[in-house]
């Protein structure tokens, strides 16, 4: 009994949704919307957590992947389910700082053209400035990691421009660069290309010596020891490196929108915000939220596929 | 044949902070044969790690000169390949990645590519060539990284305590496929040990090194055929000989009672 009861939750969670929404009176004090988006995504995510449910009885597939997140889908529904109610329903919140789910949802569906253009101006720079910041942070970090010279001139460097907050230098390089773009580009890569330098460095360091030991005694000279053996055991050391940086390069991003650059998605929130639409501040966030998770997800999955090998060596 | 290791009056000193510095090896001679199978044995601080490190030229003598068929050894080559206690496979490459590392640091491997496969064959592990380091047992693990060694050709094969940290039984297993790899490939084996038993099932010749300071105290040949019996009475005695040297054969000749 308990068990069908959980397997059904999400469905249930999103009936419950549907009918406050249809048989509740609204307070009256949102503005009114073309279409009921809010009903539309319910109608959505019920069509698929019924065919889940449904799958789950002859998949067992399908039932593990639904016993994972049965209970916090339901739970993320009611919670939109009392959002509604708060906003919508009641009007217990100023409504023009917390608008409803509906006008949200109608501004990322009818102001998608615009929003997928800020969208891709942001990608773009995101990942102009983190493409040179991950490259130059491996090069500084094998560099620093290697060559003792190296490292007594750039450590100090490291260790004086890498603690200070890329947004910091953002008067000087907006009047330094020729365009925003380059000058954004140049802060997100600054970002970067700190934690992956410390990383790689780092990992180069807690290589073993007996594997540099090894691999002299098996014949590689110094340039394979180092991009053979040096590169691929410090590998988990670099993952961290750029996972850091792939979240300070968010942030880099978002302040470098909203205080310079005249598009993207952060200058979109700020915009907006100024203008006091709230609910399309929203919709930005939201958008930002979904873009960032893909993106942090994308870069597990290709850590996956790379250190295949430290299953059961390293963990983190 | 190839692989006859010259040392003449190798010293070794190792400098310590606040310290005098520490004798590892105190004027070393040694011929050592072409293909030849020697054990280095003694306690530990004995310098028979040491030895073996300037041998693959991982380190130099401070004074004295060390030669692999009359060429001076001056850095680390694939001619004296080095197999550690700890196998020290690279845990990013799945076995035969392993096996292949030194013919491709060598840039050779294309022409040799069906070496890999038959040095895998000869340890025995056919089974395993796409399976990652971590998934094997230590006694994998040694085999994986003898054949990497092996690969390569090496006129010298040094063996730094190479089966110090498998079980009693794999250990045996292994001293035979030693013994069976040495007779096939005529390759010259060093071996450091702490296992007197093991250094005369396996040598030519056993030699006792004593430390404070690190020198050679006696070479003692074994004469005996192989396969040899770990219980017949010259290596019975050969044994005891050789505990004697090092102070561990005890003074009680006969107990004082049987139980």
């Amino acid at each position: 009994m308990t068990n069908i009861l959980i397997t059904w939750l999400p469905v249930i969670s999103t009936v419950l949704a549907i009918a406050v929404d249809v048989f509740m009176i609204n307070a009256g004090k949102h503005t009114s919307i073309k279409q009921p988006y809010f009903i539309y995504l319910l109608g959505i995510i019920l069509v698929f957590f019924t065919a889940i449910a449904i799958a789950s009885y002859f998949n067992t597939k399908a039932k593990n992947w639904l016993d994972e997140r049965t209970l916090f889908v339901a739970a993320s529904i009611l919670f939109l389910n009392l959002l509604n109610i708060v906003t919508k329903k009641l009007g217990l919140l100023p409504a023009i700082y917390f608008p409803s789910l509906d006008k949200i949802l109608g501004i990322i569906i009818e102001d998608r053209e615009f929003l997928a253009i800020c969208l891709a101006s942001s990608g773009k720079l995101l990942f102009t400035g983190y493409f040179f910041g991950a490259i130059a942070g491996f090069a500084t970090g094998i560099a620093v990691g290697f060559s003792k010279g190296a490292a007594y001139w750039i450590n100090p460097l490291i260790r004086i421009l890498g603690p200070i907050p890329s947004t910091a230098w953002i008067p000087l390089v907006l009047i330094s660069f020729p365009t925003t773009f380059s000058a954004s580009a140049f802060l997100i890569a600054l970002a970067v290309w700190f934690p992956t330098t410390v990383m790689t460095s780092s990992g180069i360091l807690n290589v073993q010596n007996a594997y540099f030991e090894v691999s002299s005694t098996l014949g590689a000279g110094k340039y394979y020891q180092i991009f053979k053996v040096g590169v691929p055991a410090s590998m988990p050391h670099m993952f961290i490196g750029l996972f850091n940086g792939t979240c300070a390069s968010f942030i880099t991003l978002m302040t470098a929108e909203m205080l310079g650059v005249k598009n993207g998605i952060g200058w979109y929130i700020n915009w907006q915000k100024e203008m006091m639409a709230y609910a399309n501040v929203y919709a930005g966030l939201i958008l930002i939220a979904i873009t960032f998770s893909v993106l942090i997800t994308l870069l597990f999955k290709v850590r996956d596929h790379v250190l295949v090998w430290q299953k059961g060596v390293i963990k983190w | 044949m190839v692989g006859e290791i010259t040392i003449e009056g190798v010293v070794k000193r190792f400098s310590q902070q606040n310290a005098d510095d520490v004798i590892a090896l105190s004027g070393i001679d040694l011929n050592i044969r072409a293909g030849e199978f020697v054990s280095l044995i003694g306690p530990s601080g004995c310098g028979k790690s040491t030895l073996l490190r300037l041998i693959a030229g991982l380190n130099g003598s401070d004074v004295g000169k060390l030669y692999i068929d009359g060429e001076e050894i001056s850095q680390p080559s694939y001619e004296r390949g080095l197999v550690f206690q700890n196998p020290m496979l690279f845990p990013w490459l799945n076995v035969h990645d392993n096996v292949a590392f030194g013919l491709r640091a060598r840039s050779i491997y294309k022409d040799n590519k069906a070496e890999v496969d038959k040095f895998i064959d000869l340890v025995g592990l056919a089974a395993f060539h796409k399976s990652y380091p971590h998934q094997l047992s230590g006694g994998m693990a040694q085999r994986v990284s003898l054949a990497r060694a092996l690969v390569n050709h090496p006129k010298v094969l040094l063996l730094d305590e190479p089966l110090g940290a498998l079980d009693a039984f794999t250990r045996m297993n292994m001293q035979d496929e030693l013994i069976r790899i040495w007779q096939e490939r005529q390759t010259t084996m060093i071996m450091v040990t702490h296992d007197v038993d093991e250094a005369i099932y396996l040598s030519d010749r056993v030699i006792v090194m004593t430390p404070r300071p690190g020198k050679i105290e006696k070479c003692i040949e074994v004469k005996q055929s192989r396969p040899r019996a770990r219980n017949n009475p010259e290596f019975l005695s050969l044994r005891s000989t050789i505990l004697e040297i090092l102070n561990f054969a005890g003074h009680v000749k006969e107990p004082n009672y049987y139980l």
